[in-house]
């Protein structure tokens, strides 16, 4: 009876909802599905040399190695950056764990500039690589750097939860049994936050695959070589080849999709695995 | 069986929980300098490109036409875009956390959705949508409505590039408070409007802050998608960020900083609310 009531007190279930799917449909279902009848009016011929033509394939190489790259970086220099925030006191904390969410916040375009003036061969980090001989800006590094920089947030902020939840008891448990911290640190607290930490992975990786803005600028979009994907398909929508930008853009949205299925996978079995720790 | 014994009880359990001071200090300076790498650095070099040349360079190249122009059209686009997906990020977080449906979880996954497009994507696919091959496409010639390579256009993408970012804050927290308060209001008589108004929206007060100020951030930065939609008319259709990049494109550097750095300003205060808003929450439930 009680759960009855309780379900029929409170108001505005039609209202919300429906405002709600009628704004996804007509914002995002509608003009994907336009996409995709789009790209179906071409022939299967047409739409296979627009994804396989070699220009595109060097871009899906690029964009994937980078991306992946950065996302692996991201994992390990991340996983590090929320240990360090959660177990260890230093000056500065707050604000350092602050401005973890700066790639979130600020405008690809600008982060773009930046990073091209900050690694050219006339910038304040690109000067002294320059005497190494090793060049970032319009090369495939600039892109790991660009890709590096904008999943930088991910890893962090998925790992420093679970990490702050974790129970100091398992810790005390595993070192009175007579393990060393290595041990402790690399059977005990790593396992637990593994699923945090793919999840974090998983999601710098998606975003990587699909940035624009702060990547054209230092990638110095040589064909071939420096193009990445989102790149090749502003320049065929420029150029109007729309049928072409579709077939590049219906490739883009199936990774996309399946990543985001990946991703969802790995938040369940993160709040499996937390659920059951508490 | 005597060298057990002996070894733990003379490790403090302290010790066995954390690390040998030198390696918390290496582990400090790596991040540090891994940060300041990537993080600190770009962040310096706007603000030193924007100022090296003096204060008033940079008014000069802020208030030049081309740049006021492109202020204007991203500040009209965020009165269009912010409170309309704060309406919707309200309204599907109140379904979502105050009722069971079907299909909720399917909802919940497509509002992630525009997290995993491409703006690149997001761009092509309404110039494809609204273009002269698409559905809309003939009907708009006909009536002689221009929706892209003009503001329209823009102002579409951004709100479907920005769609999750009020709804992502509200879900979640809406989901943990409940809605027992809800009902006592609604049992106590009052009505649906006055239940929200006065007892949900101070719950949510902060979270729903902290969704507008980085949809607002979001809003005001979006680039690939306005690239593609856009047609960079210069004074009519670029926004900040497409200025900035013309700017650069065309060698202006200093100019590019001084609109980056209004940009940065505005990336910098949403760190700060989040901070206040994550601070408030701690607080919160320390008292609780």
């Amino acid at each position: 009876m009680a759960t009855v009531v309780s379900r029929t007190v409170i108001p505005g279930f039609g209202l919300t909802l429906g405002f709600s799917v009628f704004y996804l449909s007509l914002l995002f279902l509608l003009p994907v599905a336009g996409l995709l009848i789009f790209t179906l009016q071409m022939s299967w011929a047409d739409f296979w040399q627009a994804i396989s033509h070699p220009q595109v394939v060097a871009s899906y190489k690029l964009s994937f190695l980078a991306s992946f790259a950065g996302a692996t970086i991201n994992a390990v220099f991340g996983s590090l950056t929320a240990w360090v925030l959660v177990r260890y006191r230093f000056p500065g904390k707050k604000v350092v764990d602050a401005l973890v969410d700066l790639p979130f916040a600020l405008p690809t375009a600008v982060a773009g500039i930046a990073l091209v003036t900050l690694y050219s061969t006339t910038g304040w980090v690109g000067q002294y690589l320059q005497i190494w001989n090793i060049r970032i800006a319009y090369s495939e590094i600039g892109v790991i750097i660009a890709l590096t920089y904008i999943g930088l947030p991910f890893v962090v902020r998925t790992v420093q939860p679970v990490l702050a939840d974790f129970e100091k008891e398992l810790e005390e448990a595993s070192a009175s049994l007579g393990a060393s911290r290595w041990t402790t640190v690399r059977r005990v607290i790593l396992p637990a936050l593994l699923p945090a930490l793919l999840t974090g992975y998983a999601l710098a990786f998606a975003r990587a695959l699909g940035e624009y803005g702060s990547v054209i600028f230092i990638s110095g979009n040589l064909p071939y070589r420096t193009e990445i994907t989102p790149l090749l398909i502003v320049a065929k929508a420029e150029q109007y080849d729309y049928q072409g930008a579709a077939a590049i853009g219906v490739v883009m949205l199936v990774a996309a999709f399946l990543l985001l299925l990946l991703i969802n996978g790995l938040q369940w079995w993160t709040n499996k695995r937390n659920g059951g720790a508490a | 069986m005597t060298d057990v014994s002996d070894a733990i009880p003379a490790k403090p359990l302290q010790k066995a929980t954390t690390e040998p001071r030198w390696v918390r200090y290496s582990l400090i300076s790596i991040v540090l300098l891994f940060l300041s790498l990537f993080l600190l650095l770009p962040l310096s070099v706007v603000l030193y490109g924007a100022f090296e040349a003096g204060l008033k360079v940079w008014w000069q190249a802020v208030t030049e036409p081309d740049a006021v122009a492109a202020i204007k059209l991203t500040l009209f686009v965020l009165v269009i875009v912010v409170p309309l997906n704060a309406i919707f990020g309200v309204a599907i977080a109140w379904a979502v956390a105050k009722f069971e449906f079907r299909g909720k979880t399917l909802l919940v996954s497509i509002i992630d959705m525009p997290f995993a497009i491409s703006p690149v994507v997001v761009g092509l696919i309404f110039v494809i949508f609204f273009g002269s091959h698409g559905w809309l496409g003939p009907w708009l010639q006909q009536h002689d409505i221009k929706i892209i390579f003009a503001v329209p256009g823009i102002v579409i993408v951004i709100l479907f590039g920005t769609l999750p970012f009020v709804a992502r804050e509200l879900i979640p927290l809406m989901q943990q408070q409940g809605k027992d308060e809800e009902e006592a209001s609604l049992t106590l008589g009052a009505s649906g409007w006055k239940t929200f108004w006065y007892v949900t929206l101070p719950n949510i007060k902060w979270g729903l802050i902290y969704g507008v100020v980085l949809c607002n951030a979001r809003a005001m930065g979006e680039f690939g998608a306005v690239a593609v939609v856009s047609g960079r008319i210069r004074g009519e259709t670029n926004t900040m960020p497409l200025h900035i990049e013309v700017l650069y494109n065309e060698y202006m550097f200093t100019a590019a900083f001084a609109v980056s750095s209004l940009l940065t300003g505005l990336a910098l205060v949403t760190i700060v609310v989040k901070s206040y808003v994550e601070y408030k929450d701690e607080r919160k439930h320390k008292t609780a």
